[in-house]
């Protein structure tokens, strides 16, 4: 009885995000074009043949940018940004009183717009392959389903993180700019302009313990058949997530705590 | 137009907005850590493709510093001005606040490109400079007159282009409302200007000499640095420059024209 009552507030409030979302379609094909850099990365790894000192060929590098650029898709994360308006304008407030936490609000409309954007990622990698019809290939249904779910995993570990962030517009009114800082590692160490593979064997030391790795280089890794830990990544992003739930809970009741409505 | 009142003016606009700004100082130490870290980055970026090659696209690490220098002197640029303001217009159009602007006995264009400041950007601005300057000792150049004007010259070009560029997708926010996004695309465009031109594949370069002019953006003014450029360039820069800004005023004034306030 009452899981069939969570199902059916998901449910209702994806579908209600979802037909949300289609309203702004071209919006959501820009921030899709919006996130073609690996494809530039990929332009200057081939076109000076840098590939080679780290031996991986041409076709496996580009598979590899292709699925970044999918994985990069489908994990982007924006709740500290939706978060810190509502926050500043006490739109909070009404989704308090209500009988779920407003996260679940937030969450649903990241998974509507991926839906939403999820053709015109595909249109994208139709380009792409026209480009460069020799990467074309097809992964196996059980490396598929299993990008997927490291995918989403990902997904969950940049949602955790970023709420964890929004919390604290509980108690500063610009959480967003450190959402910005937290950006800049995540942009250069999670492999979305450059595998992991290739970085000085200085970072590769202690890269593999923080997170970032794993939210971008290890799903595009085992989605493109290049040589990866599967167990070994997928335990680790368990590990993360397991590590951030609780610390969310805590500031979410220590935030709420805290909150008091614009105005009053 | 009287140049007296709009300096008089610009001084209130400094004034207030550094105020307001001030008013989160750890903002500010927040967003100077990110543009460190943001230059370290791209650095350490940099500094992986040269792991094993002596030269990109013709051109040497110490070299392609100076590409990075400049970038992130623009990159403070648009952090300071341009994001701040013209992000605004969409604010302004979608609930009306353009009348005001419009009513004001001053140029609009004015008003609404300078009306705002960050200044955490001027300390990027200054990080670049200094990237620079260690550039200049590090490949032994002349600090002649003639080198300092060109340089000038060529860098104040690149900062009209820019501000064009910006100015642009903002002003057809009259006629789609929400260009938030698009300017986002512009964003991940000019994250190329952080790598010299010549890395990329031809038609990646022809993309981006003619129809976005990010290789006028920092690889001229870079050539310039080391003394490369040649004439027909420098001019070439010069004229772009000048077309963009004349047609981004046209255009802002065409576009005015079809302006019809909110729930008008």
């Amino acid at each position: 009885m009452i899981f069939n009552l969570i199902n059916r507030k998901i449910f209702t409030l994806l579908k209600v995000q979802y037909s949300n979302m289609l309203e702004y379609r071209v919006e959501i094909a820009l921030w899709a074009i919006s996130g073609i850099i690996p494809f530039f990365m990929l332009n200057i790894w081939t076109n000076n043949n840098l590939n080679e000192s780290i031996n991986i060929s041409d076709v496996l590098l580009s598979r590899y940018f292709l699925c970044a650029f999918f994985v990069r898709q489908f994990s982007v994360v924006w709740v500290v940004f939706s978060f810190e308006e509502d926050s500043l304008m006490g739109k909070v407030s009404p989704y308090l009183i209500q009988p779920l936490n407003p996260f679940f609000r937030y969450f649903a409309q990241h998974l509507a717009e991926q839906i939403t954007r999820f053709p015109f990622a595909v249109i994208i990698a139709f380009f792409f392959f026209i480009f460069n019809p020799e990467s074309i290939w097809m992964p196996n249904l059980g490396i598929l389903l299993l990008s997927i779910l490291s995918t989403f995993l990902s997904f969950l570990i940049q949602f955790l993180i970023q709420s964890i962030v929004a919390c604290l517009c509980f108690w500063t009114e610009k959480a967003s700019s450190i959402e910005r800082l937290l950006f800049i590692p995540t942009l250069f160490l999670s492999g979305l302009l450059a595998p992991v593979v290739s970085f000085p064997a200085y970072v590769k030391s202690w890269i593999y313990f923080t997170p970032f790795p794993y939210l971008i280089d290890f799903p595009a890794n085992l989605l493109s058949g290049n040589e990866t830990n599967i167990s070994g990544g997928l335990s680790m992003q368990i590990l993360w997530i397991f590590l951030l739930f609780p610390l969310f809970k805590k500031i979410w009741s220590e935030g709420t705590k805290k909150y008091t409505a614009m105005g009053s | 137009m009287n140049i007296r009142k709009y300096l008089k003016v610009y001084k209130k606009f400094l004034h207030t907005s550094l105020a307001s700004e001030l008013e989160y100082k750890t903002n500010i130490l927040v967003d100077l850590i990110t543009a460190i870290l943001s230059l370290i980055g791209s650095i350490f970026l940099l500094s992986i493709f040269f792991q094993n090659n002596g030269y990109i696209g013709g051109w040497k690490f110490e070299q392609a510093l100076i590409i990075q220098g400049i970038y992130t002197i623009l990159n403070g640029i648009t952090n300071t001005w341009f994001n701040p303001n013209l992000t605004e217009i969409v604010k302004h159009i979608r609930e009306g606040t353009l009348d005001f602007v419009l009513l004001k006995p001053i140029d609009s264009q004015f008003f609404i490109s300078l009306k705002k400041i960050n200044p955490s950007g001027f300390l990027e601005i200054m990080l670049g400079f200094l990237l620079l300057l260690f550039c200049v000792r590090i490949n032994q150049i002349n600090l002649s007159l003639s080198f300092l004007t060109l340089s000038l010259i060529t860098i104040s070009c690149s900062i009209c282009i820019l501000y064009s560029l910006w100015f642009f997708i903002s002003t057809t926010t009259i006629w789609f409302v929400k260009t938030w996004n698009a300017i986002e695309v512009l964003r991940s465009f000019l994250y190329i200007g952080r790598f010299p031109l010549n890395s990329f594949s031809f038609s990646l370069r022809v993309f981006f000499s003619i129809f976005i002019p990010i290789a006028f953006i920092t690889t001229i003014p870079s050539e310039v640095f080391l003394g490369l450029s040649q004439w027909w360039k420098i001019l070439l820069e010069v004229i772009v420059a000048s077309v963009f800004l004349i047609t981004s005023r046209k255009f802002w004034l065409f576009a005015l024209k079809f302006y019809s306030s909110a729930s008008s």
